[in-house]
């Protein structure tokens, strides 16, 4: 391990716990709570109980074995020099939420969510899901403690993400496809939270990413920050120093606070966080919330969101089901506002290049939420030493990707993309050329075409 | 002093309690949306909750939704809402605005309110708004003269209920049972548990009573108990059947025979 004598105090081990949100959940003006009253009261024991419980040292140790026994925690972080060739000339290290169980992030969170509904004497959960990755991590610590588990997922995502909705079923929850509007993540919230203050007496609602009302944005944030305290920790064992740059994906944000949060008292190390651009900003069918959006509420806090002006939400698109959501976590709003974190759009296309790329030149299949960093990876790494910075002492510039999930659940959208699979021909989209070669640079420079049925898929 | 407090203080001394009745503006359209609340006071509504068309409306159940999604669709915004407030004022009921909270703070919260008192508009009720996030809502009904109705729930504890009612004016609305919108066969006991527990933080503050009334029967037990009751998917579940106008009308007849009579006495 280093030492503060050779690294400076920025570098020192255990990062402290940010001093937002408030008592009462805001990050600046974002946050808060924005719910009927009947739901407060469950909020506030929950607050209460979340309170008592992260410094209760028997939680911690519970949680911490249920992390390395269950999880496989820590989560190793791999360096990937064939896809940096990608990058610029800048050197890329994974860390590798996709090999946590269940494969993605999701699962942190739920484990806390889980012993804290036990710790408050509930036997049922719900959730909402996108992807269905949160599903089926919630679905699994159901199983585990022995709870009762409904999930709820928008129709169209229980198309797109068919294996997630048969994994839940048989670990034993019950899946709801949500009809009403958009059918996507927005409404399985929506009807997560009708259900929630229909039942709450015997319900805990796990919430699967750092939006909604207070408590949910800190303490989900709680919960994945292990992911950046682990990589702090690993980066500087391994190299020395801190990586110039942190990416991640972001939907509601929860990977990406998970990273983030170690990191923000680092002055020096950049927070890039990667929003999903849909078929472009500029098309209007998109889910890049801080760059397309403005503030205003949505499901419980205040928040950057994808709205009219009317004041209604506007439905976003993405190829992928977990960042295809109109509004964000309070905390990446107040990070964007203070200028601590930059949040940027990655399209299908340049995604879809990006997922492509690291199939065939590291032999990991990512999730398609978690290919956005990698494309934003590729584009910032270019930026970097285009301009010559970056890195340190003529170093090339290291850059920290959160690879949040793996892609067995994106095959089939893939396959589709890519004109792969025994169904009819199609031309395949950005990312490979007819030999089916992983391109590098069609997107940037226009020359990629889009997967010919990629549009009905998304 | 509170318009809403007002009528329902003449109700009151009438021996009897108000009908609040809800419509959103929009369904099938705005105009027949505003004739049908014109209908509904024409039966005996004495005030109008009239709703803001809304893409998440949380607390809402699938036939409110139902109503509001076309509405949504169409565009119908705070603007068509002034029209409707104009017009139930006219009609000669007094007008709320019923409104999720992002469609006020994308108009303009202080906008929002000048413009609500220059249509002739009682106030705001906003189910997803608790007071502890009103600061500027609070301002704004403060200097333009506005009622602010918050809700309170059979969950909320006694400390809440005071500090609720405390930042309430016009009345205060007993969401009665847990859940959202939606007709129910009984009338919990809940209600007036709740009720009883409000008035004793209540003051003078009038206590109407929402969530699950859809008939006269229904209606006269809770003015048993309540100073208002408030009826909201009954209506709209009119406005989807295709009788419009003349079934609300008819609905709100029914509705104000409910609470001119007491529980228990036959109609
Ligand atoms: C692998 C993966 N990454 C990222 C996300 C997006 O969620 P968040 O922004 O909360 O990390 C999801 C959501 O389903 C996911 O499955």
């Amino acid at each position: 391990m280093t030492t503060s004598a050779v690294h400076p105090p920025e570098e020192r081990l255990e990062p402290a716990r940010p001093t937002w949100p408030d008592a009462t959940g805001h990050f600046g003006v974002f946050g808060g709570r924005f719910v009927p009253e009947a739901l407060i009261a469950a909020l506030d024991e929950l607050t209460e109980a979340y309170e008592a419980m992260r410094v209760d040292p028997a939680f911690l140790a519970e949680f911490a074995a249920l992390q390395r026994d269950y999880t496989g925690r820590p989560s190793p972080v791999t360096e990937v020099p064939r896809f940096a060739e990608h990058c610029g000339g800048a050197r890329v290290l994974l860390k590798r939420e996709d090999l946590n169980h269940t494969g993605s992030h999701k699962i942190n969170n739920v484990l806390g969510q889980a012993l804290l509904t036990k710790r408050i004497g509930k036997q049922r959960v719900i959730a909402e899901t996108g992807a269905g990755q949160h599903g089926v991590a919630t679905a699994t610590a159901a199983a585990l403690m022995g709870l009762s588990c409904t999930v709820y997922m928008g129709e169209e995502d229980t198309r797109r993400q068919a294996l997630n909705v048969a994994r839940m079923r048989l670990l034993g929850a019950e899946v709801i496809p949500v009809t009403t509007g958009s059918r996507t993540l927005k409404d399985a919230i929506n009807e997560a939270f009708r259900d929630w203050v229909t039942n709450v007496e015997t319900t805990n609602y796990v919430f699967g990413t750092v939006a909604g009302p207070h408590p949910f944005p800190a303490m989900v944030r709680d919960f994945q920050r292990v992911i950046g305290d682990e990589a702090r920790g690993q980066v500087l064992e391994r190299e020395g120093r801190l990586p110039d740059a942190v990416l991640a994906c972001v939907g509601g944000g929860s990977n990406a606070i998970g990273i983030f949060t170690a990191f923000v008292p680092d002055d020096g190390v950049r927070l890039v966080g990667l929003e999903a651009g849909g078929d472009g900003v500029g098309t209007g069918r998109h889910a890049a919330t801080i760059t397309g959006g403005a503030p205003g509420v949505l499901h419980g806090a205040r928040s950057y969101l994808l709205q009219d002006d009317n004041g209604q939400t506007i439905e976003s698109h993405s190829i992928s089901a977990g960042l295809d959501y109109p509004g964000v976590g309070p905390e990446h709003s107040y990070l964007h506002d203070i200028g601590r974190a930059e949040y940027r759009p990655v399209t299908d296309a340049e995604a879809m290049e990006a997922f492509a790329l690291l199939c065939r030149t590291e032999g990991i299949i990512p999730a398609i939420e978690s290919a956005h960093a990698l494309a934003g990876a590729m584009r910032l790494g270019q930026e970097l030493v285009a301009q010559g910075d970056g890195g340190r002492g003529g170093e090339p510039p290291l850059l920290l990707v959160n690879l949040s999930g793996r892609g067995d659940k994106d095959v089939e959208t893939a396959s589709r993309w890519f004109g792969l699979g025994d169904r009819e021909h199609v031309e395949p989209g950005a990312g490979m050329d007819t030999d089916q070669q992983p391109t590098d640079g069609a997107v940037t420079s226009g020359d990629a075409v889009r997967g010919q049925d990629a549009g009905s898929q998304a | 002093m509170s318009p809403l407090a007002h009528r329902i203080g003449a109700a009151r001394a009438e021996g009897r309690a108000a009908l609040v009745g809800y419509l959103p503006v929009g369904y099938p359209d705005v105009n027949t949306s505003i004739a049908a609340m014109t209908a509904m006071v024409e039966g005996g509504a004495d005030v109008v909750e009239i709703g803001v068309p809304y893409s998440d409306p949380g607390m809402d159940g699938p036939v409110i939704q139902q109503a509001v999604e076309p509405a949504v669709r169409a565009g119908v915004g705070l603007r068509d809402v002034l029209r409707a407030v104009e017009a139930v004022a006219a009609a000669g009921a007094v007008p709320a605005v019923m409104s999720y909270w992002n469609p006020i703070e994308r108009y303009g919260v202080e906008r929002f309110a000048a413009d609500l008192a220059a249509a002739g508009g009682a106030g705001a009720i906003t189910p997803d708004l608790i007071p502890d996030e009103a600061g500027e809502w609070l301002a704004a009904s403060e200097e333009h003269g506005l009622d602010r109705v918050f809700l309170v729930a059979p969950s909320s504890t006694d400390a809440r209920l005071a500090s609720t009612t405390a930042a309430c004016r016009g009345f205060v609305y007993a969401a009665s049972t847990m859940g959202v919108t939606g007709t129910r066969a009984t009338v919990s006991d809940a209600a007036e548990r709740l009720v009883v527990r409000t008035r004793a933080v209540a003051g003078d503050l009038p206590v109407c009573v929402g969530l699950g009334v859809s008939d006269g029967d229904q209606a006269a037990e809770v003015a048993a108990f309540a100073d208002g009751v408030i009826v909201g998917t009954a209506y709209v579940r009119r406005m989807l059947d295709g009788t419009g106008a003349d079934g609300v009308r008819a609905l709100s007849e029914e509705l104000a025979a409910g609470v001119r009579r007491r529980a228990g006495v036959p109609s």
